[in-house]
């Protein structure tokens, strides 16, 4: 199948990953390329096929739902790598806004 | 002859007849990489203190050497990047379950390789700070997403290195720069604190100069985490267990795709085999699921799991904002997003995955009759320079012999099969067998090695 670029747009905004108008219009062209590719799947019989999704046959791998301190992060470790903190929080992005504003 | 050439073999067993120092392989070591790594861009960092740290470590199994290791490992108070301008400057608060066994076994990590950005592609052309060039032949690339790990083996920048592959990020740069790459059972290592690509299939792994170096690194940090709930509970056997063993009366299967892009290195690698006949093997050629229909399974399911795996990178505890990711991950985030939207998921997504059954199926089939299964690692030698920017698949299609048995967990080990005497560059085989059973690629890979010219390392 074919993408156009007000499909890439909307997928960006899913994403969220900002892309340009001129970038939007070659990830059309990529997406369009990359999915001709993945067409040929539709050739495969597959209509008795189950899904997979992991190859172990691992199931329900629990463990004691145990703190364990030496793995865990103290606040200052937790805050070192991020860009803004305020009095020991992670400043955020704003969600909600004042209707005034 | 430089130190910073002998394998890791020869390294552990010349300290331990006190033939050479730790000092001296670290000087010979430092003066190659001062030599060359600005040009040849294999590490994004090199650890200043990896002399200090391998004297503390002389008398564990590692003995102190130095390690490469893949740049999506997190260290403890180590830059770790992925390659990403969005992690630049990121410093790990904690350490992955591989490189915490790789130090507690006396492995030093002497610096971080660089690799494709976030692990997406098979050229390292993609990484945010520059390509790797091939130490092999620098016009041409050293195929990734390994490629730091790969090109600093043929370099010599390394005693051994560590990789992680998806779908043939250990084994393809490994053929390409000349090296082993030995990418265990999916399970087999654990994944924990590695930057999460795809999920369903990540294995970290070695790259190593001989089979026998891969199989005494995989000693080291294989076998059951409690960090990593896909990990296998049972415990890994010791892989160097299965070495120097006759492989008489092996049942081997040459995988004889019929394809164009890979007709002569067929032709070169069938010649090649004839060898294992002569130690007792039967060998004969094998049809296989058509690769295209996995290079369609592998590129939806990746995409998938990346869209979702990197939609934690919001810039608010760690790194950058997502304005900082560049094409190639853009790329794959969003057509991921795509394929698992309403009305496309079944589509792509749910029909990939039923694909991927088929392919398990082929192979419990194939390993009814055979052992092991063999075929190229890569259509044909190392691309040059700048062939990633031909097209946005270029990933896929030099990694359409790996996909199938990658998306099925397999292990599989490449090792060189063919040098070219103009270019110098090399073509690599690779061996599979059933999940679990990393024993039946070792045995048959470790023979070809020992019993073939082509290991630069044991041919020098």
């Amino acid at each position: 199948m074919s993408v156009n670029n007000t499909q890439v747009k909307h997928i960006a905004q899913l994403a969220n990953i900002p892309v340009t108008e001129e970038e939007s219009i070659d990830l059309a062209d990529d997406f369009t390329e990359t999915l001709k590719i993945v067409d040929q799947l539709k050739k495969a019989e597959v209509k008795k096929t189950e899904i997979t999704h992991q190859v172990t046959g691992f199931k329900n791998v629990f463990r004691e739902d145990i703190v364990k301190e030496e793995q865990s992060f103290t606040q200052e470790e937790a805050l070192a790598n991020a860009k803004a903190t305020y009095k020991g929080y992670f400043v955020v992005p704003y969600i909600l806004q004042n209707k005034d504003n | 002859m430089k130190l910073n050439e002998l394998t890791l073999k020869e390294s552990i067993d010349a300290l331990d007849k006190k033939e050479i120092t730790l000092e001296e392989i670290y000087k010979d070591l430092d003066q190659a990489c001062q030599a060359k790594n600005e040009k040849l861009n294999i590490y994004l960092s090199i650890n200043s203190k990896a002399l200090i740290e391998a004297k503390k470590a002389s008398k564990k199994p590692l003995r102190g050497l130095p390690i490469a290791v893949k740049d999506n490992f997190c260290t403890k108070g180590i830059v770790t990047t992925a390659s990403s301008k969005v992690l630049d400057g990121f410093i790990p608060q904690y350490e992955s379950t591989v490189t915490e066994r790789l130090k507690a076994s006396g492995g030093v990590i002497y610096g971080k390789t660089n690799m494709d950005a976030w692990a997406h592609g098979s050229s390292t052309e993609t990484s945010d700070y520059g390509r790797t060039l091939n130490p092999r032949n620098s016009d041409h690339l050293p195929g990734g997403s390994s490629g730091g790990s790969a090109a600093a083996i043929a370099a010599d920048f390394a005693v051994a290195a560590i990789g992680s592959e998806t779908a043939g990020s250990i084994r393809q740069p490994a053929a390409w720069c000349g090296a082993v790459g030995f990418k265990p059972t999916y399970g087999r290592v654990s994944r924990f604190g590695v930057i999460a690509m795809a999920s369903s299939t990540d294995s970290p792994g070695p790259i190593a100069k001989t089979v026998e170096d891969a199989c005494i690194l995989l000693n080291a940090f294989a076998g059951p985490d409690e960090k990593d709930g896909t990990s296998n509970k049972e415990k890994a056997p010791d892989f160097t267990s299965f070495l120097d063993q006759s492989i008489k009366g092996m049942k081997i299967g040459v995988i004889y795709q019929d394809v164009k892009e890979i007709k002569e290195t067929n032709q070169k690698l069938l010649k090649e085999l004839e060898i294992l006949k002569e130690l007792g093997a039967t060998v004969e050629l094998v049809q296989a699921m058509d690769p295209h229909q996995a290079i369609g399974v592998y590129t939806v399911v990746q995409r998938a799991e990346v869209s979702s795996n990197l939609a934690r990178y919001d810039g608010i505890r760690y790194g950058g904002d997502r304005s900082n990711f560049g094409d190639e991950a853009k790329r794959r985030i969003m057509l991921g997003t795509f394929t698992l939207t309403k009305g496309y998921a079944d589509r792509y997504y749910n029909l990939a995955q039923k694909v991927r059954t088929l392919y398990l199926n082929d192979y419990k089939e194939l390993f009814k009759k055979y052992d092991v299964l063999v075929s190229p690692t890569s259509p044909s030698f190392a691309k040059e320079v700048g062939a990633s920017f031909s097209s946005p698949m270029f990933g896929e299609l030099e990694d359409m012999l790996l996909e199938a048995s990658s998306i099925t967990g397999l292990p599989g080990i490449n090792v060189p099969f063919y040098r070219d005497e103009k270019t110098n560059l090399y073509l690599g085989a690779n061996f599979i067998a059933p999940m679990w059973r990393e024993d039946l690629v070792i045995k048959v890979a470790d023979a070809f090695e020992k019993n073939t010219k082509w290991n630069s390392w044991r041919n020098k």
